[in-house]
C-alpha cells in the first residue's frame, strides 16, 4: 500500500481543472489497491483550494519564496517532502510548471518520469501511461513503474469527476531560494489591439504562412469574413504577429463559431486552445496533420492559392 | 561567460513517421535538429553578440551529429563538441541526460541552454533531467535571456500569459522556450566550406546506468474523429467553405 502523490496548481483559492482530473485519476488507481491520494499545493494563497479536494492528505508548502511559482524553491520543497512521503507515484499537470519541475525531481529522485501523458490505466496490476509524442503524430505506450514515477498528464485529457474530502492538512516549510531571485512578476497583457477570444471568426495562421508578407493574405480574407486573425505560437516567435494574438497552452483559449486553422500542423499545445470551437475548418498541405483529427472539414490545398481564392468568392458573393 | 549549448536531432515530422513492431525505423527516417534547441542556440549566439561570451555546442553521437554541429559553428559557435560512445539512435533521454552531465561537470560552464522540450520526450524533458543530475538551479519555458555584470537575467513564462523576470548568479540551465530574433540562417555553401577547416572535438563518455522504462509500442493514434476532406484543389475548397459557413448563417453579406 502506498501513496500517490498530486502536486496540485491552484489559481485565486480553487484547484485548476487539470489538478482535479489529476485528483480523479488519483483516487480511481488507489481505490484498486488501498492506496492513500494525498495533494500538496505551495504557498498560502492555495491553503482554501485544498480543504476539500478529494484526497485523504494534503500539505500545504508554506514560506516566503513560495507565493509565486519559483523554480528553485518549489523544486526543492517537493522533492524533500517526496523523499519524507517516497510515494509510489507523483502526478503533475503537463503545465508549464510540470515541464519545468517533473523532469528535474525525477531526476534529483533517482525514479523515472513519464511526460505528456494522455492515458493513465491500470492493465492488471501493471500502471500503463499512454503518451502523446513526435507533434501528436504518434502515441506511446509505457509501464509505469510503482517506484515514485513522475507522470505529468496533459491537461484535458479526461474529465474531473465531482467529488470532496475533507484531508487532514498539514503545513510544511519551504527552503529559502538562494540561487535564483525571483525579481518581479509581470501580468499578462491585456489584447492590446483586438480581443481574440470575443471574434465568431477566427482565421487563424501557422508556420505555414511562410512569410510575413504573406500575413496581408489573411488578413484580406479576415475582413472579407468579418472576422479576426489569430495565430500558432510560431508565427508569434517570429515577430510576425502581437502575443495576443496567439492561441494555445501559452496563449488564448479560444471558442470561435469558426475557426479557419491554416498551415497550423495541431500540436497538442495548439489544440489545448482552440479544441472546442464549435466548428473548425483545417487546410493543410500535409493530408496526416494532427489538426484534421479535431477539425470537422478538411482541406489539403496550399493556404497561400487558398486564402486569395477564398477572399474572392467571399467577395463575389456580395456583389 | 562560457555558454554551453546542448543539441539533439530529431524526426523530421514533414515525413511519414514509419513503425515496425511498435518502434520506430530509425534507419529510414530523416533528422533534423530539434526546433526548441535551434531556438537555444540562436539566443546563445545573441547573448555572444549582446555582451561577449564563448559558446560551445555539443551534441550526443547518436548518428550523423556532424551537419548539425558543423552548421552552429559557420552560425558563429566558437567550438563543438561531439559525445562518443556506444549510442545508438534509441538512446533515451535520460540517459542522454547523465551522458551530458558527466560531460557538464567537468566542463563546469556558466550557462547551459537548451530547448526547452523535444517531441521524443516520452521519458521527461533534457532541461529538467540534466539539472537534476547536475544539482544547479534551473528554469524552463525560458525566453530573454542576458547577461549583466555576471549575473543573468531571464523571463520564465508561467500559464495564461504570465511571467515572471529572474537573475542569477552562474550556473544555471535553462529550457529555452524561443530566441529573441528567429535561428539566423547559414548557406550550406558555407557550412562545407567551414566543414574543410574546422574540427569538431570528440569526448568519450562510458554509457551510464540510468532508470529506465518500458516502452510497450509506439503507434499511429486511431482518431476519435477525423474530418470530412475536400481535397486540394484551392477554387474547390474555397466553394466548400463558403457553402458552409452559409449553411451555418455565417456570412454576413
Ligand atoms: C511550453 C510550450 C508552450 C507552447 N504553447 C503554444 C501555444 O500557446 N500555441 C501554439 O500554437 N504552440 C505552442 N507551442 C508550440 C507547439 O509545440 C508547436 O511548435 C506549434 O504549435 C507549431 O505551430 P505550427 O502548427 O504553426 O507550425 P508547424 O508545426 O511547423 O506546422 C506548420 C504546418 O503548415 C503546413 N504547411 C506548410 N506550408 C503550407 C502551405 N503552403 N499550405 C498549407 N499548409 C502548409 C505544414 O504541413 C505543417 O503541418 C508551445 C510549446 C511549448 C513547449
Amino acid at each position: 500500500m502506498g501513496r500517490i502523490v498530486v502536486i496540485g496548481e491552484s489559481h485565486r483559492g480553487a484547484l485548476s481543472d487539470a489538478s482535479r482530473e489529476l485528483l480523479t485519476k488519483a483516487q480511481e488507481i488507489a481505490g484498486t489497491g488501498g492506496d492513500t491520494v494525498s495533494v500538496v499545493v505551495l504557498g498560502e494563497a492555495a491553503r482554501d483550494s485544498v480543504k476539500a479536494a478529494s484526497a485523504k492528505e494534503a500539505t500545504v508548502i508554506v514560506g516566503p519564496g513560495v507565493d509565486e511559482y519559483h523554480p528553485e524553491t518549489y523544486e526543492r520543497a517537493i522533492a524533500h517532502l517526496l523523499d519524507e512521503i517516497q510515494p509510489s507515484l507523483v502526478l503533475m499537470g503537463n503545465t508549464t510548471m510540470g515541464m519545468d519541475l517533473g523532469a528535474a525531481i525525477a531526476a534529483r529522485r533517482g525514479v523515472a518520469m513519464v511526460a505528456y501523458c494522455t492515458a493513465l490505466v491500470l492493465d492488471g496490476e501493471t500502471l500503463v501511461a499512454t503518451s502523446q509524442v513526435y507533434g501528436g503524430k504518434l502515441a506511446s505506450e509505457i509501464e509505469v513503474p510503482k517506484t515514485g514515477t513522475v507522470v505529468t498528464v496533459i491537461p484535458g485529457s479526461w474529465a474531473p469527476v465531482q467529488s470532496s474530502d475533507s484531508p487532514d492538512i498539514r503545513d510544511v516549510e519551504a527552503p529559502v531560494p538562494s540561487r535564483l531571485e525571483l525579481l518581479k512578476v509581470i501580468e499578462a497583457e491585456p489584447g492590446q489591439d483586438v480581443d481574440i477570444t470575443k471574434a465568431d471568426i477566427l482565421v487563424s495562421v501557422g508556420r505555414g504562412i511562410e512569410d510575413p508578407d504573406n500575413l496581408e493574405l489573411a488578413d484580406q480574407l479576415a475582413e472579407a469574413l468579418h472576422g479576426v486573425v489569430s495565430c500558432s505560437r510560431p508565427v508569434v516567435d517570429s515577430g510576425w504577429l502581437p502575443r495576443s494574438r496567439q492561441v494555445g497552452k501559452s496563449g488564448q483559449t479560444v471558442k470561435p463559431k469558426v475557426y479557419l486553422a491554416l498551415g497550423i500542423s495541431g500540436a497538442p499545445e495548439h489544440l489545448q486552445g482552440m479544441k472546442d470551437a464549435e466548428l473548425i475548418i483545417a487546410v493543410n498541405n500535409d493530408e496526416r496533420a494532427p489538426i484534421f483529427e479535431v477539425a470537422q472539414y478538411g482541406a489539403t490545398a496550399d493556404i497561400l492559392e487558398l486564402m486569395p481564392a477564398l477572399t474572392e468568392k467571399l467577395q463575389e458573393r456580395v456583389g | 561567460m562560457k555558454i554551453t549549448v546542448l543539441m539533439k536531432d530529431v524526426p523530421d515530422l514533414v515525413e511519414d513517421l514509419e513503425l515496425e513492431a511498435g518502434q520506430l525505423l530509425v534507419d529510414d527516417i530523416s533528422f533534423v535538429v530539434s526546433e526548441w534547441d535551434d531556438q537555444a542556440l540562436e539566443e546563445a549566439l545573441l547573448i555572444k553578440d549582446e555582451a561577449g561570451a564563448d559558446v560551445t555546442i555539443v551534441a550526443v553521437d547518436t548518428g550523423d551529429v556532424d551537419t548539425m554541429l558543423y552548421t552552429a559553428l559557420a552560425k558563429g559557435a566558437d567550438r563543438a563538441v561531439k559525445i562518443v560512445g556506444d549510442f545508438t539512435r534509441r538512446l533515451t533521454n535520460r540517459t542522454r541526460a547523465a551522458i551530458l552531465a558527466e560531460y557538464c561537470k567537468s566542463e563546469s560552464p556558466d550557462l547551459i541552454l537548451t530547448g526547452v522540450q523535444a517531441i521524443d520526450d516520452i521519458d521527461g524533458q533534457i532541461a529538467g533531467l540534466l539539472a537534476g543530475y547536475l544539482d544547479i538551479p534551473h528554469a524552463s519555458v525560458v525566453r530573454e535571456v542576458h547577461t549583466m555584470d555576471a549575473q543573468l537575467h531571464f523571463i520564465q513564462e508561467y500559464s495564461g500569459g504570465r511571467m515572471a523576470e529572474f537573475t542569477a548568479a552562474s550556473p544555471v540551465l535553462l529550457g529555452i522556450q524561443a530566441a529573441r530574433k528567429p535561428p539566423r540562417y547559414v548557406t550550406v555553401a558555407k557550412v562545407r566550406q567551414l566543414q574543410k577547416s574546422a574540427t569538431l572535438d570528440e569526448v568519450q563518455v562510458v554509457l551510464p546506468s540510468t532508470p529506465g522504462l518500458t516502452v510497450r509500442r509506439l503507434y499511429k493514434p486511431e482518431a476519435a474523429g477525423h474530418a470530412e476532406m475536400w481535397g486540394d484543389d484551392a477554387d474547390t475548397v474555397a466553394e466548400h467553405i463558403v457553402r458552409v459557413l452559409g449553411e451555418k448563417k455565417l456570412l454576413r453579406s
